[in-house]
């Protein structure tokens, strides 16, 4: 009778080891893979290198679901304001099949290069980005950015 | 040696009893909070309609929402589609007024926070989506002279200690306009412009004041969201706030693999947007084509945020003024609805296509495409175990 509980003993105690062993490497390992996002840097030259573009909320933050102004910084690379540039916005979002929930629109200049862009709304947690066409006296440039909810 | 062995045989226990705890990821169990009740923001104010908050606007808006004589007949209020006993919505596929539409019903639960109303987003506020039933030929039917004449006769006093005096009508046809039959449209024609606009003023009153009333119509707790509240702060769920396995499982699916979140993300499940997912036309009822056929309508309302019935700052209608009006996109895109209490709401979809949520569930799992525009849902491998999980876990929001 003995030797029964002595297996059972050694069967539950090798069972306790694998449960041990199985819960460092879930504790140890990351939830979830980390996989290369794209670049969401607020400030990069334009695409081809005319301008020095900067894209920031207005509020500081983002907040989903609502109606945000932003403001698009053009400079040139020199480091002079970007004055009188028409701005065309479009974007979308690249992993899914839809473009903007808005037509945001440059509603404003405020100087020093800063443009108001308003109707900006992100629906939906993800990647967005958003392309700007800019034509300005210093020629016509664009540039994406990506914003990640 | 006996009690050892029940020492022990009691651990497997535990330890198997631990491996049906609900188990979430970081990003998981942020995803479940962010849809939580309790994340429901207090409602805004509606600079749009300076009624909106008046306590006697909402009581009189609640009075006319009942009221079968706000119709051509005498026999359709709004309340006749929207049920206050059935979530404010009907159960039938398409809704039925004075005649038989070619929509689904809306239910009304937080209806007051949404940006554009019926299911195309005709509308862009909660007053002036009230005005348009009341002149449709299938729905209530009657004519905005009319609804005046109403109005002054029936409710002249309640009326005028909420917007003030009421205009001259004595010389207003008694039917009159501009989308009636031929006579109401000439007869309205046929009104001076200060007459057209004193009834319009009105007739936007009757819409600021259901819509007073409707704000008041907000979506209950249900046992998704006692689960998500014990889940954030770390209590053991108790009682219905226990989710069965299935459930859970339907859960992850719905934040995970399943994408739903995607588009039905916040405490109201929506997006408050507009989306082709490839939902098949109703044979028999006339083209639908969605949003896109609902730009021009929006633009055209005299009733619009940028008309002359709005109240307040013309700040107020950035959605209007930022609307999306010409990407291929808006064909067949209907709005995304809600799904607090939609288990208990068959049938589905804008035109009722779908009979139960395993329907819908096979629909978005196939992802066919749609007859016309393209669908932005993808085909997704799910099991019968995972199908009967999501509708598992849709009923906790129901519930």
């Amino acid at each position: 009778m003995a030797s029964i509980w002595r297996y059972l003993l050694a069967g539950l105690g090798l069972a306790a080891l694998l449960a041990g062993i199985l819960a460092v490497v879930y504790l140890t390992v990351p939830r979830t893979a980390q996989i290369a996002g794209p670049d969401i840097s607020r400030t990069k030259k334009t695409e081809n290198g005319l301008f020095m573009a900067s894209f920031a909320p207005e509020r500081g933050v983002v907040r989903q679901g609502e109606l945000e102004a932003w403001l698009l910084t053009l400079k040139t690379i020199a480091g002079t304001p970007v004055e009188g540039a028409a701005i065309a916005v479009s974007g979308g979002m690249p992993q899914h099949r839809h473009g903007l929930p808005t037509s945001p629109q440059a509603t404003d200049y405020l100087g020093d290069g800063r443009y108001r862009i308003e109707g900006v709304k992100f629906t939906m947690s993800g990647w967005w980005q958003l392309h700007f066409a800019i034509s300005a006296t210093a020629g016509s440039d664009t540039v994406v950015f990506n914003v990640v909810l | 040696m006996r009690r050892l062995a029940r020492f022990f045989v009691l651990m497997a226990m535990a330890v198997l009893a631990g491996c049906g705890k609900p188990d979430f990821s970081d990003a998981e169990k942020k995803t479940i909070a962010s849809l939580a009740l309790s994340r429901l923001p207090a409602l805004k104010p509606d600079t749009t309609n300076r009624f909106a908050d008046v306590p006697a606007a909402a009581a009189l808006g609640s009075t006319l929402f009942f009221d079968a004589s706000m119709s051509r007949d005498g026999t359709v209020s709004c309340s006749t589609c929207h049920k206050i006993d059935r979530q404010f919505q009907d159960g039938l596929p398409q809704a039925v007024g004075v005649g038989r539409t070619n929509r689904r019903t809306m239910p009304l639960a937080g209806i007051a926070r949404d940006p554009w109303f019926f299911w195309d987003g005709r509308r862009d506020s909660l007053w002036a989506q009230a005005l348009t039933p009341l002149e449709n030929l299938l729905e209530q039917a009657g004519n905005r002279a009319a609804y005046a004449h109403y109005i002054k006769a029936r409710f002249g006093d309640r009326y005028e200690r909420i917007f003030g005096p009421l205009p001259d009508l004595s010389e207003i046809p008694a039917n009159a306009s501009p989308l009636g039959s031929d006579a109401e449209k000439a007869a309205w024609n046929a009104m001076s412009d200060q007459q057209r606009d004193a009834t319009n003023r009105v007739f936007a009153n009757i819409g600021k004041a259901i819509a007073a009333f409707e704000r008041s119509i907000e979506p209950p707790q249900t046992r998704f969201d006692r689960f998500a509240l014990d889940l954030a702060t770390g209590a053991e769920p108790k009682g219905d706030a226990a989710f069965s396995r299935e459930e859970i499982l339907g859960l992850k699916l719905f934040i995970g693999k399943a994408n739903c979140v995607t588009c039905h993300n916040g405490p109201r499940f929506t997006d408050n947007g507009f989306h082709n997912t490839g939902v098949p036309p109703v044979k028999g009822l006339p083209p639908d084509r969605g949003r896109v056929d609902a730009v021009g309508q929006v633009q055209a309302d005299p009733f619009n945020c940028f008309g002359a019935y709005r109240d307040g700052d013309v700040d107020a209608c950035g959605e209007l003024r930022f609307m999306v009006k010409d990407t291929p996109e808006l064909v067949r895109a209907y709005k995304t609805p809600s799904l607090r209490g939609a288990a208990t709401r068959p049938p589905y979809m804008h035109a009722g296509q779908f009979a139960s949520l395993d329907e819908v569930v096979a629909h978005y799992a196939k992802a066919a495409p749609s007859v016309e525009g393209t669908s932005e849902i993808h085909p997704l491998e799910l099991s019968d175990r995972e199908r009967a999980a999501l509708v598992a876990f849709l009923k906790t929001l129901a519930e």
